[in-house]
């Protein structure tokens, strides 16, 4: 009985454990890979670069169209071929432009992109440290109370004081 | 006093103007990289039933031409498919069709059951040229000049509309400088 029992606690445990080894691997579509794996994890990485045309925000890693599909294909070739990396990505730019690549390329027409939230950043920071500034150096912290002012404050301070509503 | 307002609701103002104009734009909408470069270079085999198929060649004769690229299984084709019929009818502008991953036999019917209004047409049966093409998805309209530069790229369905108020200007366009240079 115990026998069975500890057959049956090794059989869940490999079937549990199959579960964690299957799910990565069925991630990813069945798709011939390139022979050679240094070549296969670098059209990885390439892959992983190259956004998806078809659903936009996904790079044609993750994408199963049609469309990905076949580019992660002629990327395979490519690396196969022996082109650098740069001349993947550069093959790719040239017939779907800068918009093919997951991380925009730094030129004039992207500057604002990348440069605006450190811009923002800088100019809200600026504003608040002058707003601060401003603040405790102002005339109407350091004057001191009038007397009609601490007259009136003492008042105030006499009502409180005596639990007055 | 008044600029601690003005500065925060100008800022305010250009940020909601920008985000508005945002909004009007279609993410969808990739802009070719390949308006103003020259056709790639492709040979593609004839539809079933045809002799000849579809090349750059055919696409360097001088004239202002249309190249779409469709497919049966593409339903938006059906629906821009009768503007096409019905320039090809009138005689004045050359379209050439590129049949983008399509089985043989269903391309062949789809011709014969809608219509043929393309010069030629190749078909490209894995999908290689329209990606030197620069295509992501079927359809879409090219207008070519006569030297084979791209002008024009139109993604997904041509409308009456878009036919009169783009495809056309920029045809008539490309003719007149085409006859400038020619004289």
């Amino acid at each position: 009985m115990t026998v069975l029992r500890r057959r049956l606690d090794v059989a869940a445990l490999i079937l549990l454990a199959a579960f964690f080894v299957a799910a990565p691997i069925s991630a990813q579509f069945v798709e011939e890979r390139l022979a050679d794996p240094a070549q296969e994890a670098r059209a990885y990485a390439l892959h992983k670069q190259l956004r998806c045309l078809v659903c936009q925000n996904q790079s044609i890693v993750d994408s199963n169209a049609d469309l990905a599909r076949d580019l992660r294909i002629i990327v395979r070739e490519r690396v196969g071929a022996g082109d650098s990396d740069v001349q993947v990505l550069d093959y790719m730019v040239a017939r779907y432009g800068d918009w093919v690549l997951m991380k925009p390329p730094f030129k004039i027409t992207t500057a604002l992109l990348w440069l605006g939230p450190g811009l923002i950043f800088l100019l809200t920071a600026g504003g608040v440290f002058i707003a601060f500034r401003r603040g405790r150096g102002s005339a109407a912290a350091n004057t001191p109370l009038s007397s009609e002012e601490s007259a009136r404050l003492d008042e105030l301070l006499k009502d409180a004081s005596s639990g007055g509503r | 006093m008044q600029l601690r307002f003005f500065v925060p609701i100008t800022a305010f103002a250009v940020l909601a103007a920008a985000l508005a104009f945002g909004l009007t734009l279609n993410p969808r909408e990739i802009p070719s990289a390949l308006i103003g470069q020259t056709i790639p270079d492709f040979e593609l085999t004839a539809l079933k039933g045809r002799e000849r198929g579809f090349g750059s060649a055919d696409l360097r004769q001088g004239d202002v031409v249309l190249v779409n690229v469709f497919a049966s299984w593409c339903r938006p084709c059906r629906q821009e498919h009768p503007l096409f019929m019905d320039l090809a009818q009138t005689g004045d502008i050359k379209i050439y069709g590129i049949n983008y991953k399509d089985d043989p036999d269903a391309a062949a019917q789809w011709l014969a059951t809608f219509g043929d209004p393309y010069r030629r047409v190749g078909a490209d049966l894995d999908g290689r040229s329209s990606i030197n093409w620069g295509v992501y998805g079927v359809p879409e309209t090219f207008v070519v000049d006569g030297s084979g530069q791209i002008l024009y790229k139109r993604v997904s369905v041509v409308t009456p509309k878009v036919m009169r108020e783009e495809i056309l200007p920029v045809i008539e366009r490309a003719r007149l400088a085409g006859q400038e240079v020619s004289r």
